[in-house]
């Protein structure tokens, strides 16, 4: 074994995979978990420690993984973690845990990441249940949204010993992780559907296809149905489109409507809900959700191409999605940003008009920004187009909010210790605070403002 | 689970539905709509809330069978229920938020096609429980699709019915009925118009001559309802708008009806292949030259 390299995990063949919705990432066995854990060098002032938004103990659970304990190293993970299996799967581990890893100095960093999801995934075969053991208090909290950020702070104040309602407006629980991040890449009934059932298992009840601001709004809670707290943890749904000419034409898209036909609505398999497949498709965009729309119309049976207006470096995804992308056959167009998309005599979409992009100077975000070379307009041919820009929180909740600050991105604001709003006894986090960031951020800010709520209603007695 | 508690044939594949929803009936206005799912594996179908009970915490919704998913709900009865029933969704009926001294001060004529007289129905009866009587003109293909007439009749200032083969009171469109009324001398300050877009459309195109303010409820095809998909998505004036939570109601004179019509037919072929695939089982490969199914 060379301890400078991670042990290779297996997946799917590109080829093969390519034309399913399996998992690409088959994850460690046990004996490649215990080999890789070796790995770690168990250091004192542990660096990927730091890296973690949730400062998982890692060499701690490591050091169990290496000993074969695996339950151990569960209950490690899970004093800080709300969702192991799906942050092993999703995090962006290269920028946090692993992106700080003493290892990673030399050769490669531990795969934290995958030894995570190996733990997460061996408690879910064994039945193993995050524990609770706290006495009931008498107090109501009802949490809005119930993607990681309120899955985490549900969880987190059940085991406080509180009331806990989780209000969802779809007809599936888990936001995000259900309705955008796809099959392939997190399985619903094997990692998320099981995540959700140890936060029910912990005592929170669950109502969905309630709107908060719609059904009943904030002050309704607290006034009419005698809740004593709210968390706000309504995510940024809000889908931005560029504003160029033909973008209403039959065959345009947003990300997020296309990946939610595909998986909350089940159109990749046999459902009522229709998905229109490209014969070749134009996804706008290059983060995560564009390749998660990309590699989805790939394996529905389209040719598929990314058109970024920055270079290949600049691409926020993240590294092992563009590198699976590419493996799977999905043609990159870099340094080109679309002005119009054109369409037929009956409003279908036939292509794409786009202009040659160059890198200048440096923006604030201190990536080089684009800059159009003019005269450089050229067509590409295609039938659909599936923009993915970017998103911004819903303006649902805080348009039917009497008193909750929002900033000029129309986030909520929030205190950064406790997550407290300027609304007296409601909370908020997550993307509805960040707009489009993490998942394992989200679940940060759930728990934050779980322990922020428990100091609220303490100070406040009976 | 949201249980049924009356469900009736209105006319010709025309279903109303008394749906238990305590959570949409306490606080719905007319205006809004519902999603609803039938089954586990069910589309999203968005439909008009047509009447609600606070006491009794219902909904009444009204079903046309167009497609596979409301085709679905045919065999619904009494005892039966949705899977899910989420709402209310989208903006109350601009009327209702006005002032009711300054409706009372209008004209105020609604125009309801086929289906939508269902939707119109709410907003009249809360007119007339609020003193103002509203004319009404209900138009239909033919006499045994037309619905809801006594329960129209009770609540409207003057009902006109026209059917478009005659087979029923006046013959002719709505859009006749408008002209035959101002050709009478009547006049109007306000329009509310529901029913197919194609008919708001030629609705719209008339009331501008006739420079009537009027409004639209935009049915596009729609996927969540909380402005998370922008499937919705209208030109109305300069804008972009999502009608699930922007609307559905909008100024009907700055509508683009022209791309609406186009957006409803994106699935199209592949709603008609569901659709025979639910009426006739797996039997139907193509051939019809309709469904594209051979495609
Ligand atoms: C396609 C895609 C791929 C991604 N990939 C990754 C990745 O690989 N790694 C990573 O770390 N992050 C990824 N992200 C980002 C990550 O998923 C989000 O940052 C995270 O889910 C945010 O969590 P949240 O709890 O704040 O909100 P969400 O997950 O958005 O959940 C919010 C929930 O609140 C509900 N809601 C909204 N309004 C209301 C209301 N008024 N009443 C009731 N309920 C309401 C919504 O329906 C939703 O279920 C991805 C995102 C997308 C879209
Ligand atoms: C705000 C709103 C309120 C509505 N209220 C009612 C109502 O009160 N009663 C009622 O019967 N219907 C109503 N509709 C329309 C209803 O939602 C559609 O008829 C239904 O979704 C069709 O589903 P389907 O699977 O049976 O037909 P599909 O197989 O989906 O469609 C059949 C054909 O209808 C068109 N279509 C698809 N979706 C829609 C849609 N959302 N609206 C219009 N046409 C569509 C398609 O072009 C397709 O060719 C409303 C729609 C909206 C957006
Ligand atoms: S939660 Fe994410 S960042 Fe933290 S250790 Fe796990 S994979 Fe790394
Ligand atoms: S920094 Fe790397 S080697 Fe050190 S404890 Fe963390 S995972 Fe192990
Ligand atoms: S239906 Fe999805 S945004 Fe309106």
């Amino acid at each position: 074994m060379d301890v400078l390299k991670k042990v290779p995990v297996r997946e799917q063949d590109p080829k093969v995979r390519a034309t399913n919705f399996e998992e690409v990432c088959l994850g460690y066995n046990k004996e490649e978990a215990m080999e890789e854990a070796s790995r770690c060098l168990n250091c004192k002032n542990a660096q990927c420690v730091k890296g973690c938004p949730v400062s998982i103990s890692i060499p701690d659970f490591i050091k169990e993984v290496k000993e074969g304990n695996f339950e151990e190293a569960y209950n490690v993970i899970t004093k800080s973690s709300s969702l192991p299996a799906v942050c092993g799967r999703v995090c962006p581990q290269e920028n946090q845990c692993e992106g700080k890893c003493i290892r990673g100095i030399k050769g490669e960093a531990v795969s934290i990441g995958k030894l995570e999801r190996f733990v997460a995934d061996w408690a879910f075969e064994n039945g193993i249940k995050p524990s609770v053991n706290a006495e009931k208090k008498n107090k109501k909290v009802a949490v809005i949204g119930s993607g990681p950020s309120g899955l985490s702070c549900a969880g987190d104040l059940a085991k406080m010993g509180y009331d806990v309602t989780v209000f969802e407006a779809l007809h599936e629980l888990g936001g995000v992780l259900v309705y955008g991040i796809p099959e392939f890449r997190l399985p619903k009934e094997k990692v998320v559907k099981k995540e959700i059932e140890n936060v029910k298992a912990l005592g929170v009840k669950f109502e969905k296809n309630t709107i908060i601001g719609k059904s009943f709004t904030i002050d309704e809670l607290i006034d009419k149905y005698g809740f004593d707290a709210v968390f706000i943890g309504s995510g940024a749904g809000l889908p931005k489109f560029m504003g160029i000419p033909g973008e209403n034409a039959n065959g345009v898209f947003s990300a997020n409507e296309y990946l939610t036909r595909s998986n909350l609505m089940k159109a990749f398999k046999e459902s009522d809900t229709p998905i229109m497949i490209g014969k070749k498709v134009i996804v706008v965009g290059g983060g995560n959700v564009a390749m998660d729309a990309a590699r989805t119309a790939l394996r529905l049976g389209s040719e598929v191409h990314i058109v970024y207006r920055r270079s290949e470096e600049e691409l926020p995804a993240r590294v092992e999605e563009v590198h699976h992308a590419k493996e799977e056959g999905i043609i990159f167009n870099l340094l080109t940003n679309p002005v119009e998309i054109l369409s037929d005599e009956n409003g279908w979409v036939s292509g794409i008009k786009c202009i040659k992009m160059e890198l200048g100077e440096p923006d604030e975000s201190g990536r080089r920004s684009p800059v159009e070379i003019k005269g450089s307009e050229f067509e590409i041919e295609c039938d659909a187009v599936i923009m993915s820009l970017g998103t911004s929180p819903n303006p649902l909740i805080s348009s039917t909010t009497k008193g909750l600050e929002i900033n000029r991105r129309k986030c909520i604001v929030v205190k950064e210790e406790n997550g407290e709003t300027s609304k007296d006894g409601v909370f908020a986090g997550g993307d509805a605070v960040t707009g489009a960031a993490t998942v394992i951020l989200a679940m940060g800010a759930g728990r934050t403002a779980a322990k922020g709520i428990d100091e609220y209603l303490s100070a406040k007695g009976n | 689970m949201y249980s049924i508690l009356e469900a009736k044939e209105l006319a010709d594949s025309i279903y109303e539905f008394v749906v238990k929803a305590p959570n949409v009936a306490a606080n719905c206005e007319p205006g809004q709509f519902v999603i609803v799912r039938t089954s586990e594996d069910s589309e999203r179908i968005p439909l008009t809330i047509c009447d609600y009970d606070r006491e009794k915490e219902t909904i009444t919704i009204v079903v046309q069978v167009i497609g596979a998913s409301t085709y679905a709900m045919k065999s619904l009865k009494a005892g039966d229920s949705f899977h899910d029933f989420v709402g209310p969704l989208g903006r109350p009926s601009e009327l209702i938020e006005t002032p009711i001294e300054e409706l009372k001060q209008k004209k105020i004529l609604f125009v309801a096609g086929g289906l939508g007289t269902a939707p119109v129905y709410p907003q009249v009866k809360w007119l007339h429980e609020h003193g103002v009587d509203a004319d009404v003109i209900v138009g239909a293909k033919t006499k045994s699709l037309i619905i809801m007439e006594k329960e129209m009749e009770a609540v409207a200032g003057t009902l006109y019915i026209t059917t478009d083969d005659g087979s029923y009171k006046r013959q002719g469109m709505v859009t006749k009925v408008i002209e035959d009324l101002y050709a009478e001398g009547k006049k109007y300050d306000l329009c509310v118009t529901i029913g197919p877009m194609i008919m708001m459309k030629f609705v719209c195109l008339l009331t501008k001559k006739l420079e009537l303010k009027t409004i639209v409820s935009m049915n596009p095809i729609m996927v969540d309802g909380t402005g998370m998909c922008g499937a919705c998505r209208l030109t109305v004036g300069d804008s972009v708008k999502f009608a699930c939570v922007d609307g559905p109601e909008f100024d009907g004179h700055l509508v683009n009806f022209d791309e609406a019509m186009k957006r409803q037919q994106i699935y199209k072929t592949a709603e008609g292949r569901a659709y025979l695939k639910a009426k006739e089982g797996d039997t139907h490969h193509g051939g019809c030259g309709q469904c594209g199914g051979d495609k």
